[in-house]
């Protein structure tokens, strides 16, 4: 069978240890946490997380960028909040429809070789101005089945759980296993070859922008899933998480080095830092800026593991 | 009627291509039977690309047609070449660097598709490369990013003959060996005759006039977008085929200056595991050996030793010539004025401001003493073929005021020519003062050096100096094993 290349096992082992570091920091500081409804309560606001990270490390693996990912999930959230509970049909057509419009910025972005960060960018200004335009105030209200779903107690593991495996699980299958997945890695490693190949580039961008869209619909759903309600700027934060996830799970900005599992693990130990710091008693108003120190940290980690295994190599 | 026995897999007939006023194919007619290896040479920008993306698909012809086994193609592209098993190896490298190589394989070859794919496309890639390369020792799941440059080559090679499905007929080798040692390059030469013997059809593109000369069955002489010959090869000498691409035979006479530099202050040093590495002012020093055996990572040594981490030195000490363009050498978006003065904008600029004017002259100046042809240096670097992109990266080092230019086989691909014209320059330099720290795979080059060091396992192994430097000695070095 296909082993795992010591380079990849690395990629994936340092986010994982940072992870375990942190659970057992919590752990340590609340023991309470260390239950059924505990790990529920530290990790369910981690699965719209850890879909908008992966929605956004499939744009990362074609060397792109979203920064309208925070807006975008904001705008679904909602188009859920309302229509997909008073006019599911409505709902349905206008969640599909917003995926197509991903799909289609990312031919436009192929075809007329413009730079995504700037179209994205616009892109959030349409997003936020539509949810704007949806729910002036706060509001709205989760379909029953949304909040049955993200309030479901499985035995034995917390759902955040199930659903963190199912969505690393699923995403793992799309990017590492299909064809399709290997066709987008292989954008982001070298386009020309690709293409030489007999490849349509742009179908293959048009794909990754779509599964994008398609992620980040399904964190929209399961955000309001979670809080209830919605509100036009619910997930802004969702834009830079989601990019600090990929990157901390391993990911890369180019090259089309991405890990989907890497970028789950990276989605629940951003939210778990949040916790930890709370924990610590730290005030909201140092929380990001140690959040940050965090991230650092486990980047320069992995510079290390890099370097030393790049002198292991080079003997 | 045409009684041929046999169809050309591909024949262009009076293709032409231009791009803006570069008319890159002027009429090239060419025929390419199952069976034979066509040897393709000629200066860079002579038209071998162009003829070449035309056969694979890659460029549509202006004017001129093209057939496969007798019948014209109508709508021809890069998926209708491959199914017709046209296969190619270019010279940049060109695989995914973040895949692994069974991924690779199945990029390349669309009907490896469906499930189970991955075992298939490894017993693929696998199956090829220990026809063509045995006992290479690269597994289907390596990451490509991880392997060395010609482990690279070598998978890329393979690929090209690999069989999923739509056997390849016709393979065009652009450059094959550029990366690899010899004996690497002698398995896929012979590969090429094996595979040429069971009726396949071999473009084999190279620089290296012996490897074509003695794989090649038939040679074509390309020169301004034109064929200007093809005969058998054994029509062909080294110097009749040098002779008919039009550029100057200079005989091997030019290596004179056997110079005693023992008096001449050493500019850099290092000890490291082997011999100790000494150059001297006004000396080119030669780093030889095998492909991969630790010259890269000496130069780089060299350079980080003597320039600073943080702030760029007033006066730099090192300057560096890099071997692989698209890596490490070219801005692809900027001009070749850009391109050229970067390294040297300190010198271009009062209180931080770049003055363009002298910018302007600097390049113009360097434009005209290293022949880079262009008709304005504000055209982008990716105008110029890719000898003349060497030559600017040349022009870029030698124009800083660094006293050692260290080169990283800054010569790979490019065409015989272009390489004269920098030898004579390095040799201008270095008799001006300046030393340089030459990487070559090319035994020729490395014979130009006053003094040679050969690199075996990650060290230096031998140090040769004036007549010592010698085609014999080195490879004796280089293949040297047990006693040292």
């Amino acid at each position: 069978m296909i082993r795992r290349s010591p380079a990849d096992f690395i990629r994936l082992l340092i986010p994982a240890l940072s992870l375990a570091v942190l659970l057992a920091a919590v752990f340590w500081l609340q023991p309470r946490a260390m239950s059924y409804v505990g790990i529920n309560l530290l990790f369910n606001l981690a699965v719209p997380i850890a879909l908008a990270t992966v929605a956004q490390m499939f744009i990362m693996a074609v060397n792109d960028l979203d920064l309208s990912m925070g807006t975008f999930v904001s705008f679904v959230a909602c188009v859920t909040a309302t229509f997909l509970r008073d006019a599911p049909l409505v709902g349905v057509v206008i969640l599909a429809g917003s995926v197509l419009v991903y799909a289609a910025l990312g031919v436009v972005i192929h075809l007329r070789n413009l730079p995504s960060i700037v179209v994205t960018l616009g892109m959030s200004f349409v997003w936020a101005g539509l949810a704007v335009l949806l729910l002036p105030a706060p509001g709205g209200q989760a379909p029953d089945w949304v909040r049955a779903l993200m309030t479901m107690k499985p035995p034995l593991v917390p759902i955040a759980i199930v659903a963190a495996v199912v969505i690393a699980v699923v995403a793992h299958v799309i990017v590492m296993r299909l064809s399709l997945g290997v066709l987008i890695r292989g954008v982001g490693g070298n386009e020309r070859s690709v293409e030489r190949a007999g490849w349509s580039i742009v179908a293959a961008r048009a794909a990754a922008y779509g599964l994008a869209g398609l992620f980040a619909v399904l964190a929209g759903i399961a955000l309001v899933g979670l809080t209830t309600s919605a509100d036009a700027n619910i997930a802004l934060r969702y834009t830079l998480l989601s990019i600090a996830g990929v990157i901390l799970g391993g990911g890369e900005f180019i090259g089309g080095r991405i890990s989907p599992v890497g970028a789950v693990i990276g989605a629940l130990t951003l939210t778990l830092a949040g916790s930890f710091l709370s924990f610590l008693r730290i005030s909201p108003d140092w929380q990001i800026g140690a959040q940050g120190a965090i991230l650092i940290l486990v980047l320069a980690l992995r510079l290390v593991f890099n370097r030393v295994e790049k002198r292991g190599h080079g003997r | 009627m045409m009684v041929h026995s046999r169809k050309a897999v591909i024949e262009v007939a009076d293709a032409r291509v231009s791009f803006g006023a570069v008319k890159a194919l002027d009429g090239a007619t060419l025929a390419i039977m199952p069976g034979e290896c066509v040897g393709l040479v000629g200066h860079n920008g002579a038209g071998k690309s162009t003829i070449v993306s035309v056969i694979n698909g890659g460029l549509t012809p202006h004017e001129g047609t093209l057939s496969g086994d007798g019948e014209p193609l109508a709508r021809y592209g890069v998926n209708a070449a491959r199914a017709m098993g046209v296969r190619c190896v270019f010279q940049e490298l060109s695989l995914c660097p973040n895949l692994t190589v069974a991924e690779n394989t199945r990029l390349m070859h669309r009907r490896i598709g469906g499930f189970g794919w991955r075992s298939r496309a490894c017993a693929v890639i696998e199956e090829s490369l220990d026809a063509v390369f045995p006992g290479h020792r690269i597994a289907g799941d390596r990451t490509v990013g991880e392997l060395s440059i010609a482990e690279r080559q070598m998978v890329e090679i393979a690929m090209a003959f690999s069989d999923a499905g739509v056997a390849p007929r016709l393979v065009i080798l652009d450059e094959p060996t550029s990366s690899l040692d010899a004996s690497l390059a002698e398995q896929m030469l012979a590969h090429v005759r094996r595979f040429v013997a069971a009726g396949g059809a071999v473009i084999l593109i190279s620089h290296i006039l012996g490897e074509i000369l003695s794989t090649a069955d038939r040679i074509v002489v390309m020169k301004d977008g034109r064929i200007v010959a093809d005969r058998p090869a054994d029509a062909f000498s080294e110097n009749s085929l040098v002779e008919t691409m039009g550029s100057v035979v200079r005989q091997e006479g030019a290596r004179g200056r056997s110079q005693d530099f023992s008096g001449a202050p050493p500019v850099l040093e290092w000890t490291g595991g082997g011999l100790p590495f000494r150059a001297r002012r006004g000396e080119v020093v030669g780093l030889a050996g095998l492909a991969g055996h630790g010259q890269t990572a000496m130069l780089m040594r060299l350079h980080a030793a003597n320039s600073s981490d943080w702030l760029p030195r007033r006066d730099p000490a090192v300057t560096f010539v890099a071997g692989d363009r698209r890596l490490n050498g070219v801005f692809e978006l900027w001009s070749i004025l850009r391109n050229f003065s970067i390294a040297s904008l300190g010198d271009l600029s009062r209180l931080g401001l770049v003055r363009s004017d002298r910018e302007g002259v600097r390049g113009a100046d360097w434009r005209k003493r290293i022949e880079i042809r262009t008709p304005d240096m504000e055209n982008r670097i990716l105008s110029l073929s890719g000898g003349n992109q060497q030559k600017v990266l040349f022009a870029r080092a030698l124009a800083t005021r660094a006293p050692v230019v260290l080169m990283d086989d800054p010569m790979r691909g490019v065409d015989v020519g272009t390489k004269q014209e920098v030898y004579e320059i390095v040799r201008q330099e270095a008799a001006g003062g300046r030393t340089f720290v030459w990487y070559s795979t090319e035994m020729e080059e490395v014979c130009l050096c006053d003094r040679v060091y050969v690199f075996r396992e990650g060290a230096i192994v031998a140090e040769l100096a004036g007549d010592a430097v010698s085609e014999d000695n080195i490879l004796a070095a280089s293949f040297e094993r047990g006693a040292a």
